[in-house]
């Protein structure tokens, strides 16, 4: 107990005496927060647009009004002219087109279908597709209060439909992407940081021959292990507590759950990703290997498999397989339920387990290894 | 006296390589031992073996009476060990990196403070507890490595290249350490390529490519010499005045030592007045020449060389 104490305090000492790490460490991950956070938004807003309006009727001012109003599309200016209009869009000045035919208004009160076009610039595939249905769902709006005004006309021969859709979005109501996007950076930031870290000490010490020079000390790998990775939980841990309150206040995440659960899930998570560190820094022998190593098997399984941006569900089956490795993608489930949603433990307790055994696994195969490098 | 070191048929492969080959010797309490070799020729190997880093393939090693392949950590205790690279922790003060390695030896309280205040005499650094160690000179650093080596009294002692990167005097400063040590019954195993500095050894072992090549004092060592006399030739050309030596039969074989020449002769009975004339005959300028007395740098060549050959 002493002789871990002894390295703890060490290696406290050694990052405190290098000030530019510990400022990496600590508030690194938070800029990273702002960077990505305002950057990554699957929001779409003020969609440039066109319109062709060939009825020029009231009934038409109003569907291209009901369409600025909404706040997704911003009014470049009307063009009848269908060359101009495509080179509207080629030049990028333009992304959507409202096309309104003659005898829209007409047709309407006589209530004939009737159909308006929208051309969309699909070189931007997800973009394309929100405003889809951005503009779906306004048309079909319009079409509703149209058929409404004509249902309390007398005479009217109509019948009222019969399924009604009412959809309601629970926990993010707005829809707003960074709700759904702040937790998942929180754990890829958090994850990042925690195993560069700690490969990165271990390995320091092997590259300046320090560790050879314990190794001859009577004292055991599992005590110089705790030693060291101690305090980089510490600091990976107040460093993701600062990011969860950064997100808080720069991005309105809500706070539902409780917060002994976050803290607990934060810890076993970071465990984990200590683990995978000190992994690392057992099979490379410099930090700049070891460097990249930690940086890729963080980074990358955390951003695409983790169910972070992209969702687990509509992987392929064998990717979808891969995913249950990776810790991050327990952390999210966890993290999401927690935050947004004020679930109790019940709701993931499995997602916990599976971090613990990730964690374990992790710190089984590391001090196997180092076991074998130590004696 | 008691052996603080017995070494018997030390055998370690790596895969085909045998790094070291079948090697026995062993080390008196309180003497200095030096470990000769050329760069690979696996001192370091037989070093990490003695101090339980490194399992041998074959054989077995008493250090401390305790056998290094069945009881590694029982002979960490009792050891200390100082690598070439004075593995100090450099972003910390010296009365940190002290904290450390005494807190990882289970040092405390009085005992912690008694050999605090010996490593920093030692070390020459008292009033300097709070220097960073990466702002020390090279000679200060390696003092204070070798006392935290040694914080927790161990009886025996393996250095690994201790003076590497060192100037003379820090050298010489250096090995008066170990005299002290040595005096005061502690066991030193000491691995260097500074022939100059292993005159300082009670004891050598040359090391060649993994076997055993000589062992003795310096002066046991020297007497391979007793019978083929050294004559060292001051030239301007030393190169032809080799090519011109290497020719006679009188003359075993040369080497270059410096601007200097030194010649092995076959026997006794020739003198250097004959190597004078001969050197003459084809036209080499000769400024000086003269028997020496054999040195460690001698004796090493011709080690190695021999078994070399065999």
């Amino acid at each position: 107990m002493g002789k871990i104490l002894a390295v703890g305090s060490k290696e406290m000492r050694q990052i405190l005496r290098d000030r530019r790490t510990l400022l990496i460490l600590l508030f690194i991950p938070a800029f990273f927060l702002l960077l990505y956070g305002y950057a990554l938004n699957f929001d779409i807003r003020n969609v440039r647009l066109a319109v062709q309006d060939s009825d020029r009727s009231t009934k038409s001012r109003e569907l291209v009004s009901s369409f600025v109003n909404s706040g997704y599309f911003a009014l470049v200016g009307y063009e009848d002219s269908d060359a101009a209009l495509a080179r509207l869009v080629d030049e990028g000045a333009v992304r959507a087109i409202l096309a309104i035919p003659a005898g829209f208004e007409r047709d309407l009160t006589l209530n004939r279908p009737v159909s308006v076009q929208v051309v969309i610039d699909g070189d931007n595939a997800n973009t394309a597709s929100t405003v889809v249905g951005y503009a779906r769902m306004l048309i079909a709006e319009f079409g509703a209060v149209q058929m409404q005004a004509l249902l309390s006309t007398p005479g009217s021969r109509l019948l009222p439909p019969v399924v009604i859709v009412e959809p309601r979005i629970w926990y993010n109501p707005q829809l707003r992407s960074a709700l759904f996007l702040v937790p998942g950076l929180i754990a890829y930031i958090s994850m990042i940081t925690a195993v560069v870290s700690t490969s990165l000490s271990v390995v320091r010490e092997k590259e300046r021959g320090t560790m050879e020079q314990v190794r001859m000390a009577p004292i055991g790998p599992m005590s110089y292990i705790l030693g060291k990775t101690l305090p980089y939980l510490a600091i990976s841990f107040t460093s993701a507590v600062l990011i969860v309150v950064a997100a808080m206040l720069l991005f309105e995440m809500p706070m539902r759950g409780s917060w002994p659960l976050l803290l607990f899930s934060i810890g076993l998570f970071l465990i984990g990703a200590q683990a995978q560190g000190l992994l690392i820094s057992t099979i490379a022998d410099t930090q700049q290997v070891a460097f990249q190593i930690a940086l890729l098997s963080s980074m990358l399984p955390t951003m695409i498999l983790s169910g972070f941006i992209f969702p687990i569900s509509s992987m392929p089956v064998v990717v979808q397989a891969i995913t249950h490795i990776v810790p991050a993608r327990y952390f999210l489930v966890a993290l999401r339920a927690i935050v947004l949603k004020g679930a109790d433990i019940t709701a993931f307790w499995q997602e916990l387990v599976a971090l613990a055994i990730f964690a374990t696994v992790a710190m089984g195969l590391a001090s196997l290894r180092l076991r074998r490098e130590w004696a | 006296m008691a052996e603080a070191i017995d070494v018997r048929g030390l055998t370690r492969n790596f895969g085909h390589f045998v790094a070291v080959n079948d090697l026995s010797f062993s080390v008196k309490q309180g003497e200095v031992f030096g470990f000769l070799g050329a760069n690979g020729a696996g001192k370091s190997t037989t070093i990490r073996m003695l101090c339980g880093l490194l399992r041998p393939t074959s054989g077995t090693a008493l250090v401390g009476g305790i056998d290094v392949s069945r009881d590694p950590e029982g002979v960490k205790r009792r050891i200390g060990y100082m690598s070439q690279r004075f593995s100090l922790y450099e972003p910390l003060t010296v009365d940190q990196n002290i904290q450390f390695f005494g807190g990882i030896y289970g040092l405390s309280g009085e005992r912690f403070d008694a050999r605090r205040t010996f490593v920093l005499e030692m070390a020459g650094l008292q009033g300097r507890e709070k220097t960073l160690t990466k702002d020390l000179p090279g000679g200060c650093r390696q003092r204070l490595a070798l006392g935290c080596a040694i914080l927790h009294e161990p009886s025996i002692v393996f250095l690994d290249e201790p003076t590497g990167g060192v100037d003379p005097l820090s050298r010489r400063r250096f090995w008066d350490v170990i005299g002290d040590l040595s005096a005061e019954g502690v066991t030193v195993l000491v691995t260097t390529h500074y022939l100059d500095e292993a005159e300082h050894c009670h004891r050598l072992a040359i090391i060649h490519a993994g076997k055993l090549a000589a062992l003795g004092t310096a002066n046991e060592l020297k007497q391979v010499f007793s019978s083929r006399p050294i004559v060292e030739i001051q030239a301007t050309q030393p190169v032809q005045a080799m090519a011109v030596l290497d020719r006679l039969d009188t003359v075993e074989k040369t080497s270059l030592f410096g601007t200097a020449v030194h010649a092995v002769m076959r026997n006794t009975q020739s003198s250097p007045a004959m190597l004078a004339a001969a050197l003459a005959a084809s036209g080499v300028d000769v400024r000086g020449i003269g028997p020496v007395s054999p040195s460690l740098e001698d004796v090493f060549l011709d080690v190695v060389e021999r078994v070399g050959a065999a």
